[in-house]
């Protein structure tokens, strides 16, 4: 039983499809669905990792590239967890609850 | 065969905690299952032989990112019971979305493998994945790099930007009058007579 590039790529699949489910389902409650970006985040990294790793090294195209991008996803995923939970704690503040439904108040 | 044992086990673990994070009630045990599930994705980082990631995502993840949620899940006081009502509502919709999205992703995979494509092969290098990793991130991506450096240095000071508030009423230091203070403004020499006092 070999475990091939395909068997990556379905687990990334699912996981992918786990998160825009979460999104979907908890409408109300933002760290959720910081959550959930978190995971769709984390399938990407892991179908770039599959394929680098799977990769057949062609001339002019160094494998390492697709771990080298997973790197820089995972550096914006951090920076974008931070800033997300920096701004649902400041709207905390102001309104007293995290309902998604009522941040677009400010709506034209 | 051990591969395939420890590929299957992390795999069903990383999806059913998925699924855990979505579908938990307490907003607490989401950010434990998805410390789980960024712990299974690092098993199967390693076993496809990329280690340097799968001990970064342990230690970004797990060791950060994860605390970071905690720890804004733990400070707001919201009634999380409220925050669930609308699951079953949108359920439907939710699941239909999800169904379509795995079944496009599956048509594209089986027809990419079905075809004449090149068989996959595992990369057999001598030099280990982290030496492959710095022989082109401070070369051929350095400009990459100080990027991502900066995108972390704009995030860090957004955060403490939008969450730092300066409260009334409240004593705080004053470091530049700290720092302007003489030895003059401070320090006052007295000759007390012995058995006088200050008085």
């Amino acid at each position: 039983m070999l475990i091939g590039l395909h068997h990556y790529l379905i687990v990334a699949a699912i996981l992918f499809t786990i998160g825009v489910f979460g999104i979907f389902v908890n409408r109300k409650n933002v760290i959720i669905i910081l959550m959930c970006v978190e995971l769709i985040l984390l399938a990407v990294n892991i179908n770039f990792v599959a394929f680098s790793t799977h990769m057949e090294p062609v001339a002019g195209a160094d494998p390492i590239a697709g771990q080298i991008f997973a790197l820089f996803i995972l550096t914006v995923a951090a920076a974008e967890a931070a800033v997300g939970l920096a701004i649902l704690v400041v709207y905390f503040r102001n309104r007293g609850n995290i309902a998604v439904e009522n941040i677009d108040l400010m709506k034209g | 065969m051990l591969i395939a044992i420890a590929f299957y086990i992390l795999a069903f673990t990383a999806i059913a905690a998925a699924f855990m994070v979505v579908a938990s009630r307490n907003p607490v045990h989401s950010v434990m299952f998805l410390i789980l599930t960024f712990f299974s994705a690092a098993g199967l980082f390693i076993l496809m032989g990329a280690e340097f990631l799968a001990l970064l995502l342990v230690m970004v993840y797990v060791g950060a990112v994860a605390v970071l949620f905690l720890f804004v899940v733990m400070m707001l006081d919201v009634d999380f019971v409220e925050l669930k009502q609308g699951f079953l509502t949108y359920l439907p919709i939710g699941a239909v979305v999800a169904l379509i999205l795995l079944a496009e992703m599956i048509l594209v995979g089986a027809a990419y493998f079905s075809g004449e494509t090149k068989g996959v092969v595992e990369q057999n290098s001598d030099r280990s994945n982290i030496q492959q990793f710095g022989d082109v991130l401070y070369t051929q991506y350095a400009g990459a790099f100080e990027a991502a450096g900066l995108v972390l240095l704009v995030a860090m000071i957004g955060a403490i930007v939008l969450t730092l508030r300066t409260r009334k009423g409240v004593k705080t230091q004053n470091a530049m009058d700290q720092m302007a203070r003489t030895r003059e403004d401070g320090v006052e020499l007295v000759d007390i007579e012995p058995g006088q006092g200050l008085g």
